[in-house]
């Protein structure tokens, strides 16, 4: 007994060892007898930045609407958490990233098909609580030492378009926190925590009525490119281009822009 | 007295140990994995860069300072659950014990909604000047509130099995509440407060969720050692892991010293 009590204990204490995979289903095998007509079909996995979880979702679903007997499986992290995961064997078709440097990082593991296609821009927006405490309205004011300002931490992109906007406008700002992802400096935001939080113009979109968005001219010195291509070890490579082109077409444009991205 | 001696006879098929080697193995072969991936010619430098040494030094403080708030509130916790009797006790156990299941992403919420600026505590106490957000007294908060019951389950068994015959004896001799705390209850469960504590501090060090929810992440301040290695696996997988194995040092040190104490006890103490 007295063994297994302290086995017990030791348990909880790994209980935070918890590893998370991508469980992500690999191609569902849909009776596909529309053999001649070339007709798309089956599953395609896509693997996207955070940033564009509500436009991927809406892209995935018009994209199935549009092809019958298709499935687009998403799955949303980190840039380069998902870049981790695909050179560990995660199964990915689609890999659509929120910076250039994660798509170099799989192009360099040799995990990319042909080239990236670049298919939005997004750029920095000072993200404030509604009734905006600190009244802030330049990123000047975001410098002034009594406001709590959030930002990301450098090794983050939107840290390192942090840092090229401070650098860029010669405003050092001395953040309160500096979080490892935009989702958590917004977070701050809108529980009231902090001031003001340097987040991407498509998340003060996302956020509706909790922020109030303050678009301020320097952002334009550090502009974020999301990159888009097939994964070298893709199963189904012919949805994945299919699904890539929906992206990059006109409807894909509108559905992108309409959440605040822009065009690169 | 050891009971498997006494009966001479384990009763564990065979087939038990092949499940349980493969369980074994589920939680040694991660680590070992780990172990193998780090870049040992640059560990000493990864592991003491600036920020390396600031979350490390931030980590050990704050889980110090949480262990020893966990003493403080957790004593008394813990004796009135194990020794009082007052209706809804069984229900104060069942929400002391909640953050031992309760994610920490959970706990970080509420503990902002309650010491936040926009909090139910945290709107006074910012009237009187404190600010809790973003500091390492937020860090603490977290740490002690999902360390807490550790502290409570170990002292309560412990105060369970050790029995109140000497706390009587010792009142009919006439000492009064207090004196017999001090003098016969704290010493008889001491073994297990250890551990207990020891059980906290290690559970404070490797808090991450609600520090991240509730703290914010800056250096010196609010970064301890798990949302280092969190945001060094961004760009720097290698100080990631080296990280990642001095918290994995720590742990088994913990567990380790724990363990060594609960068996002394065992064999001197004598539970029956």
């Amino acid at each position: 007994m007295r063994i297994l009590r302290t086995s017990f204990s030791a348990a909880l204490l790994g209980g935070a060892l918890a590893a998370s995979l991508a469980g992500c289903a690999s191609g569902a095998p849909e009776p596909s007898n529309g053999s001649a007509t070339g007709q798309l079909s089956g599953t395609v996995t896509v693997f996207a930045a955070a940033s564009l979880k509500s436009t991927f979702t809406q892209l995935a679903k018009d994209f199935e609407a549009k092809n019958p007997g298709t499935k687009v499986t998403l799955s949303f992290a980190g840039s380069s958490d998902l870049v981790t995961q695909i050179t560990q064997g995660a199964p990915a078709d689609v890999f659509a990233s929120a910076d250039t440097k994660s798509m170099t990082k799989l192009a360099e593991a040799k995990l990319v098909d042909g080239t990236a296609t670049d298919f939005a821009t997004n750029v920095l927006e000072i993200a404030v609580p509604p009734s905006n405490p600190a009244s802030i309205s330049s990123f000047a004011d975001l410098a002034k030492p009594e406001v709590k300002v959030v930002t990301c931490a450098s090794q983050v992109p939107c840290g390192t378009a942090t840092d090229t906007v401070e650098k860029a406008t010669g405003i050092p700002l001395s953040p309160v926190s500096e979080e490892s992802s935009v989702t958590d400096v917004l977070g701050k935001v809108t529980s009231g925590e902090a001031d003001a939080g340097l987040v991407y113009v498509t998340d003060v979109k996302g956020a509706g009525d909790k922020v109030k968005g303050i678009p301020f001219p320097e952002s334009d010195k550090a502009v974020n490119t999301y990159p888009i291509a097939t994964v070298g070890t893709g199963k189904n490579k012919e949805l994945a281009a299919a699904f890539i082109a929906a992206v990059t077409g006109e409807a894909g444009k509108k559905v992108l822009s309409d959440a605040g991205f822009g065009t690169p | 007295m050891n009971r498997r001696s006494t009966f001479g006879y384990h009763g564990v098929p065979r087939w038990v140990y092949a499940v349980a080697a493969v369980g074994g193995m589920l939680v040694v072969l991660p680590l070992v994995a780990m172990v193998a991936k780090v870049n040992w010619p640059q560990f000493i430098p990864l592991i003491t860069s600036e920020p390396s040494l600031a979350a490390l030094g931030l980590s050990l403080r704050t889980s110090a300072a949480s262990t020893l708030l966990c003493v403080v509130l957790g004593v008394p916790l813990a004796l009135v659950l194990a020794r009082g009797e007052f209706p809804g006790q069984r229900l104060l156990r069942a929400f002391v014990l909640l953050p031992l299941v309760l994610p920490p992403v959970v706990g970080g919420i509420a503990l902002l909604y309650t010491f936040g600026r926009q909090g139910l505590l945290g709107k006074s106490l910012e009237v009187a000047g404190i600010q809790i957000a973003f500091s390492t007294t937020a860090v603490i908060l977290a740490q002690t509130f999902v360390a807490l019951p550790f502290l409570v389950v170990s002292l309560e068994g412990a105060l369970r099995s050790a029995g109140n015959r000497y706390e009587a004896v010792a009142a009919t001799l006439g000492a009064r509440p207090t004196t017999v705390l001090r003098r016969v209850t704290l010493p008889l469960v001491l073994p297990g407060l250890a551990s207990g504590a020891v059980l906290s501090f290690a559970r404070s060090l490797g808090e991450f969720g609600a520090t991240l929810t509730f703290a914010g992440s800056l250096e010196g301040v609010t970064r301890t050692l798990p949302l280092e290695i969190y945001l060094q696996r961004e760009t720097d997988p290698d100080a990631a892991v080296a990280l990642s194995l001095v918290l994995v040092a720590v742990a088994v040190a913990v567990v380790g010293l724990s363990y060594g104490r609960r068996r002394g006890s065992a064999a001197s103490g004598g539970q029956a």
